[in-house]
């Protein structure tokens, strides 16, 4: 069901996402690709488009995109090749992108997003390999603009989807989706600050239930998350409003300003480009064998949504609880090998997407630096489960101790912690009924009222006595207890 | 045979940023017009069931492995540079657009 704009109209969306894929050194060069250099510093004559050089193809680059296109149910191309994309601009040496333009590495794809009726596969166009250009800086001199050229060479992926996302959550949740996808599988780490991931949206709208598409607007420069969704919005809303006042759309590449939060036109149709692109003469094409792309397919990890399925089946997870544990590929590593010392699955992912999660969340951590090993989190769970300790002593208390240990502290167990921190909950029913009796005579009212029927105060008897045991009388029995005391 | 008018003039001097006066546009006009006769001669060839031939060696996957190496220095490769700061190019203002 497409998201109806003002009674009327529905958006019809397309997204190219240049993805910058995670080799170590540039698609046609041996250049470092390594990210925040001295500027100018990673460049050789090749990437200078010196006289005389020639480009050698990044065999990783290949299996990268062949990866990314194995992940989208894409169809490999064993054929294909680069061509030049010529135009000037100063941080392009060579006077052309080498891009692959009619044969392009992968065809077709899926990817799936979350909707509001659940999820749905969006119909991918093709990925293709190409070259990044280097950057431009504007705002060192007055009068000049100041080229780095790092970046030119470096291997990217075109990820380009058909017209099939229908509001801007949709196409929000297709970058998420791609993002987590290129980052699980390990071909890029995606990182919009950094411009390892960007994105240009191809926008039209329509009278709703019509199924031709209107006359599209390109926007280009969505280089964060946030601008996605607020540059589709306003460009949407621009066109109706454009549309209700008796105008029509006109072919353009608009551009996102984030500042004002407007798009804003940079070229009209008619000032189209004319790349005159032709099959690059310097690279010899490329014949890809079924064995190399079924070996590529063999050191594929099981992807995010395979192992949501599986945590729902064979755990017994809500769909909530598995969703966050695949939302990150770090995290459903830790999670299956926590499920490897323990049976209790439910008690896992509530401790990985509570406590743990905090943790990342507040300390921009991942999972693998909170300073929790697997193994520990598994007996962590084994002594609440047990009623060793309560599950918010185990959180605030022991789970900190356990993260930091004191130097004499290395190489115990959770257990000899708990004991060392004096938490475990005591089973001495005579300390039970002294904390009992102590909490019960400070509010004397509060237990004439409860015997006069306010029963619900039983929770505050109980959280008294949590309180002044420290934590260590286990509160299902203080509960039973006191209901035995006060009838 | 592909008709050489001024604006395809125009329009190529554009692409390749480089302006022409009317004296030398006239001259390109005639050479092109040569050029493109000259060129058109292949047509007379029958290509039917002939596929483009897009690259002229049999080579196919010439790659390199991902391996860091060949950078120059900074120094060296800003030496041809019409204009420096010593850590950047320079260039007329542009705005990316």
């Amino acid at each position: 069901m497409a998201t109806i704009y003002q009674g009327k109209y529905e958006a019809v969306i397309g997204l190219e996402i240049h993805v910058q894929l995670d080799t170590a050194s540039k698609l046609f060069c041996a250049d470092s690709t390594k990210f925040g250099a001295e500027p100018n510093t990673h460049i050789s004559p090749i990437t200078l488009a010196l006289p005389g050089t020639l480009p050698k193809i990044n065999k990783k680059a290949i299996e990268y995109a062949v990866r990314l296109g194995l992940a989208c149910q894409c169809e490999i191309m064993p054929y294909n090749f680069f061509a030049r994309k010529n135009y000037f601009y100063p941080d392009l040496p060579k006077g052309w992108q080498t891009t692959q333009h009619t044969h392009p590495i992968c065809m077709g794809g899926l990817v799936p997003i979350k909707t509001q009726t659940g999820i749905r596969q969006v119909q991918m166009h093709h990925i293709h390999l190409e070259e990044d250009a280097g950057k431009s800086i504007h705002d060192i001199y007055e009068g000049e603009s100041c080229v780095d050229l790092n970046r030119a060479g470096t291997a990217l992926v075109e990820i380009v989807s058909e017209p099939d996302m229908f509001s801007a959550d949709e196409a929000w949740n297709y970058v998420q989706e791609l993002r987590r996808l290129v980052r699980w599988i390990g071909v890029s780490d995606a990182n919009m600050e950094e411009g390892s991931l960007r994105c240009d949206a191809n926008i039209s709208i329509r009278p709703a239930g019509d199924t031709r598409l209107g006359t599209r607007v390109e926007v280009k420069n969505l280089n964060s998350t946030r601008n996605i969704k607020k540059a589709i919005d306003f460009e949407i809303d621009r066109m109706i409003r454009l549309v209700e006042a008796g105008g029509m759309v006109q072919q353009q590449t608009r551009s996102f300003d984030a500042a004002t939060g407007t798009t804003f036109a940079i070229r009209d149709k008619e000032q189209a480009n004319d790349y005159r692109y032709f099959p690059e003469p310097d690279l010899p094409p490329i014949q890809l064998s079924q064995s190399f792309i079924e070996q590529i397919r063999a050191s594929m990890p099981a992807l995010p949504q395979q192992l949501a399925h599986k945590y729902q089946t064979s755990f017994g997870l809500s769909p909530y609880d598995a969703e966050q544990l695949v939302s990150d590929k770090d995290i459903a590593v830790y999670f299956e090998a926590a499920t490897q010392k323990t049976n209790q699955y439910k008690a896992v992912a509530n401790w990985i997407n509570g406590p743990i999660r905090s943790i990342i969340n507040e300390e921009h951590l991942s999972i693998d630096q909170v300073g929790i090993t697997p193994e520990t989190l598994a007996d962590i769970i084994q002594l609440v489960d047990t009623g060793k300790l309560n599950f918010s002593v185990a959180s605030t208390r022991l789970l900190p101790a356990l993260r930091t240990p004191g130097a004499d502290q290395k190489g115990q167990s959770a257990l000899d912690i708990a004991t060392r921190l004096n938490l475990i909950q005591t089973d001495n029913e005579d300390l039970l009924e002294t904390w009992i009796n102590e909490a019960l005579e400070s509010m004397p009212d509060k237990v004439q009222a409860y015997q006069k029927g306010k029963k619900g105060l039983i929770g505050l008897f109980v959280g008294e006595v949590k309180k002044r045991s420290k934590g260590k009388a286990d509160p299902g029995r203080v509960m039973d207890l006191i209901k035995e005391k006060l009838g | 045979m592909v008709a050489i008018t001024d604006q395809l003039i125009d329009d190529l001097a554009h692409l390749s940023r480089l302006t022409f006066d009317d004296a030398e546009k006239a001259a390109i006009k005639t050479d092109m017009e040569q050029m493109v006769q000259f060129v058109e001669k292949l047509n007379e060839v029958d290509t039917t069931n002939v596929d483009p031939l897009l690259h002229i060696t049999p080579n196919q996957n010439i790659f390199r492995e991902d391996i860091v190496e060949g950078s120059i220095s900074r120094e060296e490769a800003l030496k041809n540079v019409p204009k420096t700061d010593g850590t950047y190019i320079l260039v007329p203002k542009v705005i990316k657009k």
